[in-house]
């Protein structure tokens, strides 16, 4: 048929090539690049002692040279996150479809889940360590309860804003519960659930961090968390600084990582997975 | 004359829960491989009026036979004023869905899918997301998705409104001949006189609050229909006297 061209696919511009995605790049760096040489510098020139702050060539010192029981600690808190996001993501999943089949069971459940995220978990994690003997599963616990709420929420939003015209299509052909909610009510909350689920990364870093704080347990397997009390109370301050620099970079990491996961699901179809010039 | 109709409206109302009377008395038979086109003011019930022909809302007044057997109650097609595809399944995907939710296998289901879209002139484009797609493009998809189990009646809720006009045109020449090859029966709701009798060949016009038939009126110019009808006498007599009838039924729900 003629004129075929006219209704070509848009083309989209080459991806990250941009005179933005550099500035995205370069402009951060070059801002911590500068703070950190600064920070040096006021370090030397005042000669302030490393047990009131370290400058940034002693902290990257320290980090090499107590790798060994650094990374340890980096392990543990690495796998309670890891296994609190696992699991928060497949109950706040398996609950929002649940809430999506039952109007009553998401009215009598959703106020619950409510009062679980609006408590501080400072203030829980005491009676959740003092309840559960077990230090590393009541860590797995507040982390879990602190990731949890983003995925459920957002994903029974994702579920319950698909496509009207889309449903009545499969109403039209007879499709069943199953084939409406596998075919058309999961796939439409995908970016929904994928966006809780890069809040809830970070989230569950955050909830094992405070947990293992408020535990303030040592013992063979601790974690990051108390690797920096710990060097508190020996007045380590080089290396608590070398911790704290661990568990931020972690935090970045995880986001990064689901920010990729979400990316690569999504890129095909959805706006939000679009290149950088069309986000805002 | 002729047999029975396909589907036959009997004074059929809807009152939605906000109170709104939407339709009342209407009374319509469609025959079968008929091209029936429904025009009117905006708010005048079309849309109401389809989706209870479609089993998507039930009237709260009145009945909807189907002479030839309920099983022709689901031997529908229809196509929305948007294209409404999945967006997260390719074109293909798209529109093999109807296929699969019948329980058909999927490698047949691919295979009369890619046959449908190649139908609508989209050969090529079966593994293409509906982002990467133009409008009239995704119509097209949309269109075939709603074709491909060959139904018996096809609706279509103002399908081509959101498309420009060049685009318009080649849709309309294209539905035209989809519909003269395989003579399903079409349902067509549209604001616009021209498009409606270019396409149709009886157009049902409608007055609003409450929606009713206002007139009915055969468009008795042969098909093909072309672009030598869209300049003809006989097409802007048609146009004018359509036009006269759709003012008619705004007057009368004006005074
Ligand atoms: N779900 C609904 N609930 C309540 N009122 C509705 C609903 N759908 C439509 N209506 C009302 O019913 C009347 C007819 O609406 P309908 O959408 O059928 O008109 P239409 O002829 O298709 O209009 P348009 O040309 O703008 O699409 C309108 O007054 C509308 O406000
Ligand atoms: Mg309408």
């Amino acid at each position: 048929m003629s004129g075929q061209a006219k209704e070509a696919p848009p083309r989209r511009p080459p991806f990250g090539l941009s005179g933005e995605a550099w500035l995205r790049i370069l402009a951060p760096t070059i801002i911590g690049l500068l703070v950190l040489g600064g920070w040096e510098w006021v370090v030397r020139v005042h000669d302030i002692p490393p047990y009131v702050l370290p400058g940034p060539v002693l902290i990257a010192e320290t980090l090499v040279r107590d790798w060994t029981p650094l990374s340890a600690s980096l392990l543990v808190t690495l796998k309670i996150t890891a296994l609190a996001l696992l699991v928060a993501a497949s109950l706040g999943l398996l609950l929002a479809v649940l809430f999506a089949q039952s109007r009553v069971v998401e009215l009598s459940l959703f106020p619950y889940a409510v009062i679980l995220q609006v408590t501080p978990i400072v203030a829980i994690a005491p009676l959740i360590i003092i309840w559960v003997n077990d230090i590393t599963l009541s860590l797995l616990i507040c982390a879990w309860i602190v990731a949890f709420f983003p995925i459920l929420s957002n994903t029974t939003v994702g579920l319950n804003s698909t496509d009207h015209n889309l449903l009545d299509l499969f109403r039209l052909y007879r499709a069943s519960r199953w084939q409406v909610l596998w075919r058309l009510r999961l796939p439409s909350a995908m970016p929904y659930f994928l966006s809780g689920l890069r809040i809830s990364g970070g989230l569950a870093l955050i909830g094992a961090i405070v947990a293992e704080f408020v535990a303030g347990t040592g013992g063979s397997a601790s974690g990051l968390a108390y690797r920096i009390l710990e060097a508190g109370y020996q007045l380590q301050i080089p290396r608590m600084f070398a911790a704290l620099v661990l568990v931020s970079v972690t935090g970045i990491a995880i986001f990064l990582a689901l920010s990729l996961v979400s990316h690569l699901l999504l890129r095909r179809w959805h706006e939000s997975a679009m290149g950088h010039g069309e986000r805002r | 004359m002729s047999a029975a109709p396909l589907v036959s409206l009997r004074a059929v109302a809807k009152r939605y829960a906000t109170g709104t009377l939407a339709v009342r008395g209407v009374d319509l038979d469609i025959d079968a491989g008929d091209f029936v086109a429904l025009l009117g003011p905006s708010g005048c019930g079309k849309s109401t009026l389809l989706r209870m022909v479609a089993g998507l809302a039930a009237p709260t007044g009145g009945s909807i036979l189907w002479p030839g057997g309920a099983a022709a109650a689901k031997d529908i097609g229809f196509v929305f004023q948007e294209p409404t595809l999945m967006p997260w399944a390719t074109a293909l995907a798209n529109v093999a869905l109807p296929l699969e939710l019948a329980g058909m296998g999927r490698a047949e289901a691919a295979e009369r899918a890619a046959a449908m879209l190649a139908r609508v002139e989209l050969k090529g484009f079966e593994a293409a997301y509906p982002r990467a797609l133009s409008g009239g493009m995704r119509m097209r998809v949309s269109i075939a998705r709603a074709l491909v189990t060959r139904p018996r009646l096809l609706m279509m809720d103002e399908p081509f409104a959101a498309l420009d006009e060049i685009t318009r045109f080649r849709l309309n020449n294209d539905l035209l001949r989809l519909w003269e090859a395989e003579r399903f029966t079409v349902l067509f709701v549209t604001h616009s006189v021209f498009e409606s009798v270019y396409l149709a060949r009886r157009i049902v016009v409608m007055a609003a609050r409450p929606g009713r038939i206002e007139a009915d009126l055969p468009i008795d110019a042969a098909y093909p229909r072309g672009e030598d009808f869209r300049t003809s006498a006989a097409y802007a007599a048609h146009c004018r006297g359509v036009s006269q009838a759709l003012g008619h039924a705004m007057a009368v729900h004006a005074g």
